[in-house]
């Protein structure tokens, strides 16, 4: 871990400065989320996994900062060089986010509801060296391994981009996703992650409903559990990486039941957000 | 000041708290760390210290509650921007663990079952600024929060704060942690907002 660690804080190179971006479209990605589409000059490329922060300032000068993880690929013009050593302005300046609309949210109400496009707001990044997923193998061998990726609600984000920098880069390493979400309506890239999508051959999408579920689902309602891992997910003896995000109780319970089937530690991202909830 | 953002007005301002700047206030204990959470026997937990000449001194779940427990509260700011207000702990100053190491050393590695590392001043872990905590609000800390101990140093933002803290290595030269490699500062003062390198 230690070593591996080292060889991406050689290219993982945090750009501090805050800059001003434009909201240049936006849609609802399910009735509790919004995509957004920030244009952000100067945007030095990203990989998939990693995060923006984004900094919103009142009237009065007070100032609420937070993170997002990025739903768009890197760059599709600079797939075989994906990362934030991408040469900046080389790539397109377009980044995507999905914000789900937290009750009581000081931020989240405000991107969900009231941000309109062509308005600002600023953003720093890309931020986050560790739950990336690097299609090519920019600067270290290529790292071969099935991909699994474990999904709680909006967690999905960031491993949707791993996704869409799959495809983008015309990437054949097998990937599984588990998505855990309460209801079918809460789903977020429902086409996408539903139907196959032309360049996603090799990736295998298990939606597990915890609330309800519709009537073509591979199981009844309940938490992810470890016979779902074993139907859906890899087996440990294959090595594949593990990507968990979703709110802490989610990634709590889907890591340690990796540990128990096997997987190895050192194998196992995880990010987590929010306060603990299902 | 950064540019308005139209319409945006934010909650009503804290009153009355010190906040380091771009944190917000939370009630919760939230949770982070980069992998799963190791769990820890304290039948078999130990915390070696390791000085720059290579003499290692070691404390067993034992030895650690025999020494001088002190009960600090103190507000915690991680980089994530929640900030927690008076939580208190019970654990051991490392003041009094390092009393009797002799070292030259000015900096130190702290690692953590699991395999984390972080980087700090060893003049940050001395002076009463600094503990291996391993009670949290009255009952054992959880592992999720880096039970059975681990280390807490509040003044710095909490990925100095080492959870299932196994190791001090004291240290010359400075050396980065884990996620000082990946990009984030290495002394991380909340209150210069010294989040990533460059900050």
């Amino acid at each position: 871990m230690t070593s591996t660690s080292a060889r991406l804080g050689g290219r993982v190179g945090v750009r501090p400065g805050w800059q001003v971006a434009t909201l240049v479209d936006a849609w609802a990605e399910s009735p509790s989320a919004r995509t957004l589409v920030l244009d952000v000059p100067g945007w030095p490329g990203h990989a998939p996994g990693q995060h923006v922060d984004l900094r919103l300032t009142a009237p009065d000068g007070y100032t609420a900062e937070r993170s997002y993880s990025i739903a768009s690929a890197a760059s599709p013009g600079t797939a075989s060089s994906v990362g934030p050593e991408t040469v900046p302005d080389a790539g397109p300046t377009r980044v995507e986010l999905t914000v789900q609309r937290v009750p009581g949210g000081e931020v989240s109400t405000y991107l969900a509801d009231a941000f309109a496009v062509g308005d600002t707001i600023e953003v720093r990044g890309p931020v986050g060296g560790w739950f990336v997923w690097h299609p090519t193998g920019t600067t270290g061998p290529l790292d071969p391994a099935p991909v699994l990726l474990l999904a709680g609600g909006s967690g999905v984000v960031p491993l949707t981009a791993m996704i869409r920098a799959r495809r983008a880069a015309g990437s054949r390493v097998p990937f599984r996703l588990l998505y855990s979400v309460r209801r079918p309506e809460d789903r977020l890239y429902t086409r996408e992650l539903g139907v196959p999508h032309p360049g996603d051959d090799g990736v295998d999408v298990t939606v597990l409903y915890t609330r309800s579920a519709p009537l073509d689902a591979r199981r009844e309602p309940g938490r992810m559990t470890p016979a779902d891992l074993a139907a859906w997910g890899w087996p440990a003896e294959l090595g594949p990486a593990c990507f968990v995000c979703g709110p802490t109780g989610f990634v709590e319970a889907a890591a340690t039941m990796l540990l128990a089937l096997g997987h190895e530690p050192a194998r196992i991202k995880t990010e987590r957000f929010g306060p603990a909830g299902d | 000041m950064g540019s308005l953002t139209p319409g945006f007005h934010g909650r009503p301002r804290p009153q009355g708290v010190a906040l380091p700047p771009g944190q917000y206030v939370t009630e919760d204990f939230p949770v982070l760390s980069a992998g799963p959470t190791p769990r820890v026997d304290t039948a078999t937990w130990q915390l070696d210290v390791v000085t720059e000449t290579g003499a290692t001194h070691s404390w067993s779940w034992a030895d650690l509650m025999r020494l001088d427990q002190e009960e600090p509260t103190v507000d915690l700011h991680c980089v994530t921007r929640w900030s927690k207000f008076g939580t208190s702990w019970r654990g051991v100053s490392l003041d009094t663990l390092l009393a009797d190491v002799a070292s030259a050393a000015d900096f130190a590695l702290v690692g953590a079952y699991g395999g984390y590392t972080t980087n700090l001043p060893l003049a940050d872990l001395l002076g009463g600024k600094a503990w291996i905590v391993h009670t949290y609000d009255g009952a054992p800390l959880h592992p999720v929060h880096g039970g059975p101990a681990r280390l807490l140093v509040p003044h710095l933002y909490l990925w100095k704060s080492a959870k299932w803290v196994r190791s001090i290595r004291l240290m010359v030269q400075d050396s980065p942690g884990f996620w000082e490699q990946l990009g984030y500062h290495d002394y991380g003062d909340p209150w210069r907002e010294q989040r990533y390198q460059g900050d």
